[in-house]
């Protein structure tokens, strides 16, 4: 049973901003547990939009409206308390952001501590440990963990926040264009992290880099104007793809 | 010809420079003209016995003047006073106007939330003798007496809107991916305001706290209708209690003590400078 019913499934789901114009319109599509979907789309064609409406960011602001449905294994999160739905559904900003009040030490605690969840020392040095090296970051940081996360590279911050993120064991990770601030070689870190952390997770990123679809992900969704053009396996969609919209923005006609 | 237009903007440019250089220098003017002032006048009666010893009587003040020695004694009660009066008042308008500055920051579409700010502006325009006044109404008639609590109430109310105002402010200019952050962990709103944002707000409330006090610890008006004064060191809080600006309006009164006024003006102005240059100081660093 477990295995039929999709990790996330968007049914009809739509975002506006404002009552005349929708950002996300009808938008259905099943992902894929333990792979990497990779959207894509031109600046402005809703791909945050989408992202963000599945841990429930936009009940952040009165103006924004969802409808139709999003549903975590099963259940429809828009029902949900926003508390429930992003514990199960993390995060991981365009620009990485670390708390920079707290050391790095504190910063992958987050989740914990703003849950009101205490542990013990010795659970958390194990939580720490063992996501900071989930992320590849450990022997970087090992010896100055009581230092602020802000003192770390792009990079490094960025790592920091994926391992803060998937400390609270999410089933799904939500990712905006998380390499768009770094450099190259941050960036190529961060891709094969994902493909490794794939195997734990199943990972949504917002990309509008092609290269990068093509490089990490096997599954893709290709969005213009709100709407989702075509959603298939990546390597189809990049030889092959179904719709002419979809090819001119692949050749670099549009976007 | 192009070359003729150039120089003539240059020197437009220098002209410009050394204008702003003038006026920048004018107004610095007063300032070291002040402190100049009371610095020669004052530097001579501080010493250790200034700081520790309360008010001498006339009396006393007239026999050294006639041995021709320096007054005896100092502003301790002023001192003393000035600090329980000031604690009081921190204490209580620290909390109370984060907390409105913080609803503030998060309603701002609210209502309420407009009206309340806009409170908060004429609460901060209102003359601190109005406040004096209408403490003495509320707070020591009541209460059957002047007292430490009634002078706290009243720097209370003077501080409020300035810390609502800059806890406002601070949480404001942070950026929202702070805040979302925070909740994308699951945290609720109250957590994620008491671990994030607050945290990262802190530099910047501090400076407002600073600049608070460093408004409030000269007035004088609404202290007389509240706090009155007393001659000698006294630590209750519901009875008449002294304060440095009050000492140097009595010493001005009393033409025995009016060697005093300097010293205690010297040290009201130091203490006011430093705490302003230290918050300049933090918030310069906050936001590097
Ligand atoms: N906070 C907002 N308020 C109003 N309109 C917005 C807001 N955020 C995004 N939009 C609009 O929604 C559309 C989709 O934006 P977005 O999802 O950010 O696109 P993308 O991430 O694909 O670049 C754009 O037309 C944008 O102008
Ligand atoms: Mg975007």
């Amino acid at each position: 049973m477990e295995s039929i019913i999709p990790i996330l499934e968007f049914k009809k789901t739509c975002v506006s901003y404002t009552k005349q114009t929708m950002a996300v319109k009808y938008v259905s599509a099943a992902i894929e547990r333990n792979t990497i979907t990779a959207i894509m789309g031109p600046s402005g064609c809703g791909k945050s939009t989408l992202l963000r409406a599945v841990n429930l960011m936009h009940n952040l602001y009165s103006n924004i409206r969802v409808d139709g449905e999003i549903l975590l294994n099963g259940e429809n999160i828009l029902l949900m308390e926003p508390i429930d739905v992003r514990r199960r559904v993390g995060m991981v900003f365009q620009r990485p952001a670390p708390f920079p009040t707290m050391s790095i030490y504190d910063n992958v605690l987050a989740g914990f501590a703003l849950n009101g969840i205490h542990l013990s020392k010795s659970k958390k040095d194990e939580i720490v440990e063992s996501n900071l090296k989930n992320v590849v970051l450990w022997d970087e940081v090992k010896d100055v963990l009581n230092k602020k996360g802000t003192f770390l590279s792009g990079g490094q911050q960025q790592r920091l926040c994926i391992a803060r993120a998937l400390a609270m064991k999410p089933d799904i990770l939500l990712m905006d264009e998380p390499t768009s601030a770094l450099d190259p070689i941050a960036t190529k870190r961060i891709e094969e992290l994902l493909l490794e952390l794939q195997k734990k997770v199943t990972i949504l990123v917002v990309t509008h880099n092609m290269g990068q679809a093509k490089r990490i992900s096997s599954r893709s969704m290709f969005m213009y104007l709100g709407e989702l053009v075509e959603y298939g396996d990546t390597e189809t969609m990049f030889s092959n793809p179904e719709h002419e919209r979809t090819k001119a923005y692949l050749i670099g006609k549009i976007g | 010809m192009a070359n003729q237009k150039i120089k003539h903007r240059l020197a437009k440019d220098k002209l410009m420079l050394w204008t702003i250089c003038i006026f920048a220098t004018l107004t610095a003017v007063p300032l070291f003209a002040i402190l100049g002032e009371v610095l020669l006048r004052g530097y001579s009666q501080l010493s250790w016995s200034f700081f520790t010893e309360p008010t001498p009587t006339a009396y006393k003040a007239m026999k050294a003047i006639e041995a021709g020695e320096p007054i005896p004694g100092g502003i301790a009660n002023g001192i003393v006073g000035t600090m329980i009066i000031l604690s009081m008042a921190v204490v209580v308008a620290v909390p109370v106007g984060i907390l409105c500055g913080t609803f503030l920051a998060e309603n701002r579409k609210k209502r309420f939330a407009k009206i309340v700010s806009y409170l908060t502006d004429l609460v901060q325009g209102i003359p601190s003798v109005i406040i004096g006044i209408i403490t003495y109404i509320w707070i020591v008639v009541p209460m059957k007496g002047y007292s430490a609590i009634a002078g706290s109430v009243a720097l209370c109310i003077m501080m409020l809107p300035l810390i609502i105002r800059s806890t406002e402010e601070t949480l404001k200019i942070l950026p929202a991916s702070l805040k979302e952050a925070g909740l994308a962990l699951g945290g609720n709103k109250a957590r994620v305001m008491m671990k994030v944002q607050l945290p990262a707000a802190f530099g910047g409330i501090f400076t407002g706290v600073l600049l608070a006090i460093s408004r409030v610890i000269g007035e004088t008006a609404p202290l007389m209708f509240t706090a009155l004064g007393c001659s000698f060191i006294r630590w209750s809080i519901n009875k008449p209690i002294s304060a440095v600006p009050l000492l140097i309006w009595e010493f001005f009164n009393d033409p025995h003590l009016q060697e005093l006024i300097w010293g205690a003006s010297l040290f009201l102005l130091i203490f006011v400078l430093t705490l302003n240059l230290t918050a300049k100081y933090l918030a310069k660093k906050w936001n590097q």
